[in-house]
């Protein structure tokens, strides 16, 4: 992780916080995420309610449409696609499932939790963000600023950082004698390759086994066991 | 490989304290996810923080490109952003708003608002009288349909609500209204000119159609079908508008601090005020859907109704609804440049 490539902030411990910002790739993806999550909803609700109110499987309006056509059919898909961001925003305090789905998260610029009006000023600034079309001045705005935020960003003082939630932490380390001489650079790059193996194409586990243990066999049971014995100071 | 034993030694201590970094993101989970409400956890909290620390600074010496130092950096962050999670209390926050935030805000705004409301007034009396003088000019300001219904000597609000249920209209109509105002808002970021060119744009329109209707014969009728609903709607256009150039002011003249800052500042502010004004707008909404395009209500009724809201909406404003006394020494200062 670079600091220089994210946002620092500093921290009452002395030692300042690295958060490693978001760029218009990870921003996009969680949007076009969202996005078809709010429109798949919007529409199977105008479907659904279409066909129960028509009585039949019709789903155009009818010709003189009456309130509850409007109160039942019209307003709620119109909530549900408008309304999907701030209220998932407010209340996750910074997520939506698309944001959740590309490993990012909504943070202030001290590094916290989002206030609530925070968040729904920078929804209220999708009426710019969204100008002309498609998010164009948005996606202009976050490739243009350093922290790559849109100007509801920079109006509500949050930015996108991302969270590795899942960022495996290696089993091998807290075995290992203090006396092994595998560096521990060396011994995260083992115990990695080991968590990964069976996914692993065999030719290429086999390729980067050999490369580590500087060793031309062949026989993957062998190349396994000394990479288990290396990683754990050979006590396996 | 060719590291001396005393980092080694380093690295591998720092290492096997990887189970207390789980430990810790895991309670950290907990809390943030509010899957617990166990003081104790809480308490672990703080020594978390500050053995996340510890172990950050070193791990960024001795590992400055592992997968443990990925891990911590992470689990380090969202330790601080718990930390720093501010309490949530909604019904604190709530009366907070609108007893000392909100009238703070309209305080704060007092310049902005006059600034607002005179220009919207002098480009109404700019519409008024360049219809009046020029009919033609109507054109640019209002549809054929609208045009060619009051030359019939009808108004386009008759009838209307033998096409549209009051509900439906209610809600067409605060929603486009409420667009209109968080767009006179939001378009204070292009420094202050994109508010100006909506108040101004409305002012006109408005004008314009009143000297149309005037020369048809229709103006009562229009002051009639407007009163009720249009001293909070046309208020309101005031008010967004004034928060959009306090925002256009913030970028104009940043003050103290950079341009980014004064306008964070500033659209946080003044989005406050925009809160208020949307729900005003909905009240408004509803009297122009129930009230204003129903014939029974004679034009007394209506001024009272129209009235009434707007001593309502300066009660809400300045708190006294939400036990606000005075504004003063225990108002959130908000003082200083946007």
């Amino acid at each position: 992780m670079d600091l220089e490539k994210g946002l620092v902030v500093d921290s009452v411990t002395g030692v300042d916080v690295a958060l490693p910002i978001a760029g218009p790739g990870a921003r996009s993806f969680a949007f076009i995420i969202d996005w078809h999550i709010r429109t798949i909803l919007s529409v199977a609700w105008y479907i659904v309610a279409a066909m129960l109110h028509n009585g039949s499987l019709y789903v155009n309006a009818p010709l003189t449409p009456d309130s509850a056509w409007f109160v039942y059919v019209i307003a709620p898909p119109a909530a549900i696609y408008f309304l999907y961001q701030p209220i998932w925003e407010v209340v996750t305090r910074g997520h939506t499932p698309g944001k959740r789905m590309a490993g990012v998260q909504i943070v202030s610029r001290e590094g916290g939790a989002p206030s609530v009006g925070s968040l729904l000023t920078r929804n209220v600034f999708r009426l710019v963000d969204s100008f002309p079309v498609a998010y164009a001045v948005g996606l202009v705005t976050t490739m243009v600023t350093r922290h790559h935020v849109r100007i509801g960003d920079l109006a509500a003082g949050t930015l996108l950082v991302y969270v590795h939630d899942g960022a495996p932490l290696t089993h091998y380390f807290a075995d290992r004698p203090a006396e092994s001489q595998l560096d521990a650079t060396t011994a995260e790059v083992v115990a990695e390759l080991l968590q990964r193996w069976e996914a692993l194409d065999e030719a290429a586990r086999r390729r980067m086994a050999q490369r580590i243990l500087a060793d031309t066999t062949d026989d993957e049971a062998i190349l396994r066991a000394r990479l288990e014995s290396l990683a754990t100071g050979g006590r396996s | 490989m060719n590291e001396s034993p005393r980092d080694h030694a380093l690295k591998v201590t720092l290492l096997r304290r990887s189970e207390l970094w789980k430990n810790a993101a895991a309670r950290m989970r907990r809390l943030a996810g509010g899957k617990t409400n166990d003081a104790a956890d809480a308490l672990s909290m703080a020594d978390d923080y500050r053995m996340l620390a510890h172990d950050v600074a070193k791990i960024r010496r001795l590992l400055p490109d592992s997968r443990a130092r990925e891990y911590l950096e992470t689990a380090y962050a969202q330790a601080h952003a718990s930390l720093h999670r501010p309490a949530w209390h909604p019904g604190h926050a709530i009366l907070s708003l609108f007893r000392d935030e909100i009238p703070a805000v309209v305080s704060w705004l007092r310049p902005h608002i006059i600034w607002a409301t005179a220009l919207f007034i002098l480009t109404v009396i700019a519409g008024y009288w360049m219809v009046h003088t020029y009919p033609d000019l109507i054109a640019l300001f209002a549809s054929p349909e609208l045009i060619a219904t009051v030359e019939r000597g009808q108004l386009w609000t008759e009838g209307l609500l033998n096409v549209v249920p009051s509900s439906v209209l209610s809600l067409q109509i605060l929603t486009n209204n409420i667009v209109v105002s968080l767009f006179a808002y939001c378009a204070g970021f292009l420094f202050g000119l994109g508010t100006l060119y909506i108040l101004g744009l409305n002012g006109l329109m408005l004008g314009a159609v009143f000297a149309f209707t005037s020369l048809h014969g229709l103006g009562d009728d229009l002051f009639t079908f407007v009163v009720a609903h249009g001293c909070v709607e046309i208020s309101v256009m005031c008010l967004s508008g004034a928060a959009g150039a306090a925002v256009g002011e913030a970028l104009i003249r940043p003050g103290d601090g950079t341009r980014a800052e004064s306008f964070q500042r500033a659209a946080l502010r003044s989005g406050k005020l925009i809160l208020a004004c949307v729900l005003l707008l909905v009240g408004s909404g509803v009297i122009e859907g129930y009230v204003s395009p129903n014939p029974v209500f004679p034009l007394w009724t209506r001024i009272v109704i129209g009235v009434s809201y707007w001593v309502l909406m300066i009660v809400v404003l300045n708190g006294w609804l939400f036990g606000a006394r005075r504004r003063g020494s225990n108002l959130p200062s908000l003082s200083g440049p946007a």
